[in-house]
């Protein structure tokens, strides 16, 4: 990147005019030049050769930097991920920013080279993009929006009308990292911590799996807002069928357990960035543990429950001492409690 | 987190369980006055997993559903008159009587959600020319907590800072319980925490007068199991007293240092409570030389007053008399994306547990 020679955005950088050049060629065409963004059209031109699975997302998070990330890797994997979940394996992305004047320049650099990175690591390219500037209190530093496009994978079938009751629930991971990750940062809430947020690209442990397994596996959701919970819940109606889980059996690091009692939060409506669930065939439900635990976004795999005939479009979850629970879907966000 | 784990044993619980099976040979039942309590009941499925003849009843111990619809209307109100409003995360969805503190915020009302009242006193710190409203609620709990910042903000000779208090006392509303002619009630689960805060004195006399077993209770799924089953115990026993089964937490004189700060700001008087009514030295109102903190004197609001929903039965769920299932509007016209009263929207409230973690299982 080179040097802007400015130490804040200012509105003049959304303009359109000279000052907008000179962040766009300074910063942004110079860290993702590739050969669809370096013909400077209003739009890329891409050839597609296949069906291609489109999914698009803001982000507006608070605080912009936090311990394992920032936003601008959020944008990336989260799109990548959300293209993925569709059975694809992501090719391209938009990148658009709204900044809030005042921004420091070497804040919003940081961002794009973290983009940057986020990209390269999960073999995506952006191709086209957009900055925008608002006044001071009209935004909140930054607020990034990435579409994603992706080739669907020739094996994949991936639809929530192919789950069948018996079906497994299987996730990749410790979940709720993210969003304690975030909550330990937040003003007012700050407390001690080596919680990280789990934000990553989960497109080649996907692809993984398609590869090994094609239409038996069913389905990929990622559970970013609402957590586990609200997703399992999101499921269970869309199908009419039950979904059971074991509490004992999801995976839950001990320093995000611990931060959860602490401010009275349930983990199954925490959010994370790094976790997907997958529902399979159960005839290749220890397969697909297996090879979900020698990937390295898969270490932690576990499977959590299965679909049921049973009490329809609820999930159940047998307690760690056997009674059984509810998981209701999350109403608003998540609260401290007095006591 | 050990002491989490262990709290959470499934061989444990399943021992206890065991026993009060063996041992119950009639109908009981049996309050815990805390919504923690009620929370973990249900969230865990202890419900289900006790013999039938042991029936709980869910108690008054929900700080949010308790508190005064009247009260939220006055912070509003301070939002309204662009005062900083802090208040725990719990009560900014309950519904006032045209809306909730969220709502007051989403219209521009500065409202701040924090853990701790002394963040509060610092907000004032760094906020002089503007007036820092805490939103002091709870039992006996909070009360340590709320009454510290008030010293600190006199420490710091604040004059922006005050508290909106609605502070309430347990044993009180134990004993509006008991004299009420509607009560069923065989023995207590008592409020762990606030008895970790106050100790167990004041209990003994209830004990004695209404001759009720009574455990002071923990919240984990042993806990509970173990506290059901001591009470269980002294029920079938023919016996009554006072027992502790949370005696890692809970010291027979409590937390002096705790009440010391209490008894230097407060003093007991009588106070409203969410569909019961007033209650005579059923709380904590602030002593005449903490008055200037005081936001109920410092701003003119003492007048507001409105009606509770009439279609909202919170009086006879915090008293025990009805369970949240048994009210008709429960599911259907209150649900907690639009609760008609406070057990529906607080995390300690008995609505909102039978709503989020039981009752679909049934319906």
């Amino acid at each position: 990147m080179e040097n802007t020679g400015f130490e804040t955005i200012n509105l003049g950088h959304g303009s359109g005019g000279e000052l907008t050049r000179n962040l766009l060629d300074k910063v942004i065409f110079n860290t993702f030049s590739n050969p669809f963004l370096d013909q400077k059209h209003d739009g890329a031109i891409v050839e597609v050769h296949s069906k291609i699975a489109i999914s698009t997302d803001s982000f507006v998070i608070t605080p912009i930097f936090f311990k394992g990330g920032n936003i601008g890797e959020l944008a990336v994997n989260g799109t990548v991920n959300d293209v993925a979940m569709c059975g694809a394996i992501p090719k391209y992305l938009s990148l658009a920013f709204i900044i809030e004047e005042g921004l420091k320049m070497e804040e919003f650099e940081k961002i794009v080279a973290s983009v940057k990175k986020a990209a390269d690591e999960s073999g995506v390219l952006i191709i086209t993009g957009d900055t925008k500037v608002v006044e001071r209190g009209k935004g909140d530093k930054i607020f990034i929006n990435t579409t994603g496009f992706g080739q669907v994978h020739p094996k994949a079938n991936i639809s929530v009308h192919n789950i069948k009751t018996g079906d497994k629930i299987l996730v990749n991971g410790f979940i709720a990292q993210h969003g304690m990750a975030i909550m330990s940062e937040r003003e007012g809430l700050e407390f001690e911590s080596d919680l990280v947020s789990d934000t990553t690209n989960l497109n080649f442990l996907v692809k993984d799996l398609l590869d090994a397994f094609g239409e038996k596996i069913k389905l990929f959701r990622d559970p970013t807002r609402g957590g586990l919970g609200t997703v399992l819940h999101e499921i269970a109606n869309d199908i009419s069928k039950g979904v059971f889980l074991k509490e004992i059996a999801i995976p839950l690091e001990k320093q995000v357990a611990a931060a959860c009692e602490m401010l009275g939060l349930d983990p199954m409506y925490v959010a994370n960035e790094g976790v997907f669930l997958v529902i399979v065939d159960p005839s290749i439900e220890t397969e697909v543990l297996a090879l979900m635990r020698n990937h390295e976004k898969g270490i932690n795999a576990a499977l959590i429950g299965e679909i049921t005939q049973e009490h329809p479009n609820k999930v159940v979850m047998e307690s760690l001492i056997g009674g059984k629970r509810i998981v209701s879907p999350l109403v608003g966000e998540q609260l401290p409690r007095i006591c | 987190m050990k002491h989490l784990s262990e709290y959470r044993d499934f061989e444990a619980t399943k021992k206890y369980l065991d026993e009060i099976h063996k041992i119950t040979t009639r109908e009981w039942n049996i309050m815990e006055i805390c919504g923690g309590q009620t929370h973990s009941l249900v969230k865990n499925g202890i419900l289900e997993l006790l013999p039938e003849k042991v029936r709980m009843i869910h108690g008054p111990g929900c700080p949010v559903c308790v508190t005064p619809l009247n009260l939220i209307d006055k912070a509003i109100e301070l939002l309204e008159k662009g005062v900083i409003v802090c208040s725990f995360g719990d009560m900014i969805r309950v519904p006032g009587s045209k809306k909730s503190l969220l709502e007051a915020k989403a219209v521009g009302g500065d409202l701040r959600i924090l853990y701790s009242p002394l963040e509060a006193v610092s907000i004032a710190k760094q906020n002089p020319n503007k007036e820092v409203v805490f939103f002091a609620v709870g039992f006996e709990t909070t009360a340590p907590a709320n009454a510290l910042s008030v010293l600190h903000a006199e420490k710091e000779g604040l004059n922006n800072y005050t508290i909106l208090a609605s502070h309430v006392l347990v044993p009180p509303a134990m004993e509006a319980i008991l004299d009420d002619k509607l009560c069923t009630i065989d023995a207590f689960l008592a409020a762990g925490h606030v008895c970790a805060i106050m100790g167990m004195q004041e209990y003994y006399p209830l004990v004695e007068k209404y001759k009720i077993p009574m455990v002071v209770t923990g919240f984990e799924p042993l806990d509970l199991v173990q506290g059901i089953y001591m009470a269980v115990k002294q029920l079938e026993d023919g016996i009554y007293k006072l027992e502790n089964q949370y005696s890692r937490v809970v010291k027979e004189h409590g937390n002096p240092a705790a009440i010391a700060v209490i008894k230097k700001v407060f003093e007991v008087g009588a106070r409203e409570w969410r569909g019961i009514g007033e209650i005579p030295n059923s709380g904590y109102v602030i002593k005449e030389a903490y008055r200037k903190y005081d936001a109920e004197a410092k701003f003119n609001i003492s007048h507001i007053k409105v009606p509770e929903n009439p279609n909202c039965i919170a009086g006879e769920i915090l008293r025990g008399i009805k369970k949240p299932n048994q009210c008709d509007q429960f599911g259907k016209a209150c649900k907690p994306a639009n609760p008609l009263g406070a057990p529906m929207v607080s995390s300690e409230g008995a609505c909102a547990a039978y709503y989020h973690f039981s009752t679909h299982l049934t319906t």
